[in-house]
């Protein structure tokens, strides 16, 4: 092997090790994060001298969730609609156009609702915490809040990730339903008796409450995962406006890729463990 | 004169405190104390890293060497909740003020007071009314800071600083960015608080006029370094008398005046580019 190749195979490797680190210490760093939230929810829940920041987690959830609310309904409603009109040519050759409430019902409420409602709140939600957290480092409010002896995790970050915990779980329910309706209406309008008449008793009999159980989950864990992202994205913002614009970004890129991993490794559990 | 068995014990002392970004050495072995009740106003060029000193004055920054002492405890050695305590102690008025854009002026001088002290609402309102009174900012109470001006936010910030009492108030760039007539008022208002409330002040800045108004005793940083430490007067003499030859001496003369040429011009584009300014300014 030529002195050449033996550089190009070292830089490779050594690219290659800088990313992995890149990675573990990203990793490292939420991890951290995670830890100083969950210290400063349990201490503000706990009786004691710090005082869990209602009024500002009550802020978040109205800010997080009126906004994406509207949103998350259309883009549920057409995939409920879309997700019918795609299965019902197939359903409708095995003569099964009855099942399509099945279908619907369990993919809804066990992986679409969640996934799609976390997606969509991670444009909303996390872009625009993560801006604003970047947005308030530039200007210097972070540190200023330090200097006063104020925790910004306790402050700003555990407001914001409860918030979008609980939003999440929320619009979950109302995509799950949601979905169903699209699916509903479309079953009315194209479909004929067949698939609309017996539509929700069907669900509510084949939909169970670990289907409800195991995406809502699901909502909870894409929930945090948002949520950390976001804050730590906006709390390590460097350069100005354009470190905000990067870390609203990359805030959408790694929620997207954190949810659809995190939905990998549930759907396997639930698959081993028959859930 | 201060004997040295009068002398005061320092409320900061920095002991050789060295700092690097990357492989950028910042701060080399500074080392610098304050007393009780004194102006230090610490001065130098961009990037000379007397904003850095700052950030580890008040525990925005760890050091890779050295130490800051606060009180007399050393504050990059204490864990979260002491150095807390000390925060307590000290107020910081930032280069554009950091008010929290989401509160009122009136809330963000009341938020210090919500979180370290239990009042009432009704003695939290007073005492807020009465340090942006302080700062002739009382009309501005109920203002969104994205509503009033750099000046204004400033002078907020100074009254949220002082919400607290501080012993020490620390001032970034105070003037920086302000028109001549606000920047002579934030530097009265400064010397106002400084003799009203006794506390302890350090200010960061590199502008010359604010500073001699200002300083009881004044230290020169220069890439890194500490070059001189004194009172006002002394820098008064350096800056009106004529060259040394003495390489610190002119370059402590040459920032103070501000001239174009002198030994921070030959430093940063030679020897050659120095006497084309020299030629062009008698021209």
């Amino acid at each position: 092997m030529s002195d050449t190749e033996q550089q190009a195979g070292r830089n490779s490797i050594e690219a290659l090790g800088a990313r992995v680190l890149g990675v573990l210490r990203y990793a490292g760093g939420m991890s951290l994060l995670l830890g100083s939230v969950a210290g400063a929810t349990a201490r503000g829940l706990l009786p004691g001298r710090v005082r869990f920041r209602w009024s500002a987690l009550a802020g978040q959830m109205v800010r997080v969730g009126i906004r994406s609310f509207p949103i998350v309904v259309l883009v549920q409603l057409f995939i409920g609609m879309i997700l019918t009109l795609q299965l019902a040519p197939t359903m409708s050759d095995y003569g099964q156009l009855d099942k399509i409430a099945t279908v619907i019902g369990i993919g809804g409420f066990r992986m679409l609702g969640p996934i799609i409602t976390a997606v969509v709140l991670s444009g909303f939600a996390g872009a625009s915490i993560a801006a604003e957290l970047g947005t308030m480092v530039v200007a210097e409010e972070i540190e200023a809040m330090r200097a006063m002896a104020m925790n910004p995790i306790r402050f700003l970050v555990v407001p914001r990730v409860v918030a979008t915990l609980i939003v999440l779980v929320l619009l979950t329910v109302v995509a799950d339903l949601v979905i169903c309706l699209g699916g509903f209406l479309a079953c009315k309008w194209a479909l004929g008796p067949d698939a609309y008449s017996g539509f929700w008793e069907t669900v509510r009999v084949e939909v169970t409450i670990l289907d409800l159980t195991t995406g809502l989950v699901q909502a909870a864990v894409f929930g945090i995962l948002i949520g950390l992202i976001a804050c730590h994205e906006g709390l390590n913002v460097r350069g100005g406006a354009e470190g905000v614009g990067r870390a609203t970004t990359m805030t959408v890129v790694y929620s997207l890729i954190a949810t659809i991993v995190a939905s990998g490794v549930f759907t396997v559990g639930f698959y081993l463990f028959k859930l | 004169m201060i004997e040295a068995a009068d002398k005061p014990s320092p409320v900061i002392k920095v002991s050789d405190l060295t700092k690097s970004f990357g492989d950028t050495k910042v701060l080399r072995g500074v080392d610098l104390e304050v007393y009780p009740g004194e102006t230090m106003v610490i001065m130098g060029g961009s990037g000379c890293g007397k904003s850095t000193l700052l950030r580890h004055m008040i525990g925005s920054l760890m050091p890779d060497r050295g130490s800051v002492e606060l009180f007399g405890q050393d504050i990059c050695r204490l864990g979260d909740r002491p150095l807390d305590e000390i925060r307590k102690r000290f107020g910081v008025l930032f280069q554009s003020g950091a008010l929290l854009n989401s509160l009122t002026v009136g809330e963000n001088v009341a938020l210090p007071l919500k979180e370290h002290r239990s009042l009432d609402s009704a003695t939290i309102d007073i005492i807020v009314r009465i340090k942006l009174n302080l700062v002739s900012m009382r009309h501005a109470i109920d203002r969104m800071p994205s509503e009033i001006s750099g000046g204004m936010k400033k002078r907020a910030g100074l009254a949220r600083a002082i919400a607290l009492d501080p012993e020490i108030l620390f001032y970034d760039e105070p003037s920086a960015g302000l028109d001549p007539v606000t920047s002579t008022q934030i530097d009265r208002l400064m010397m106002d608080l400084s003799g009203k409330l006794g506390v302890t002040t350090l200010v960061v800045t590199h502008e010359m006029d604010s500073a001699f108004r200002i300083a009881d005793r004044m230290c020169m940083l220069d890439a890194g370094v500490i070059l001189k430490v004194a009172p006002r007067q002394e820098f008064e003499a350096i800056r009106d008398g004529d060259p040394t030859g003495d390489e610190t001496t002119d370059l402590i003369r040459q920032f103070l005046r501000g001239d174009a040429a002198g030994p921070i011009t030959r430093r940063q584009i030679g020897v050659e580019f120095e006497t084309d300014i020299l030629r062009a300014g008698e021209r």
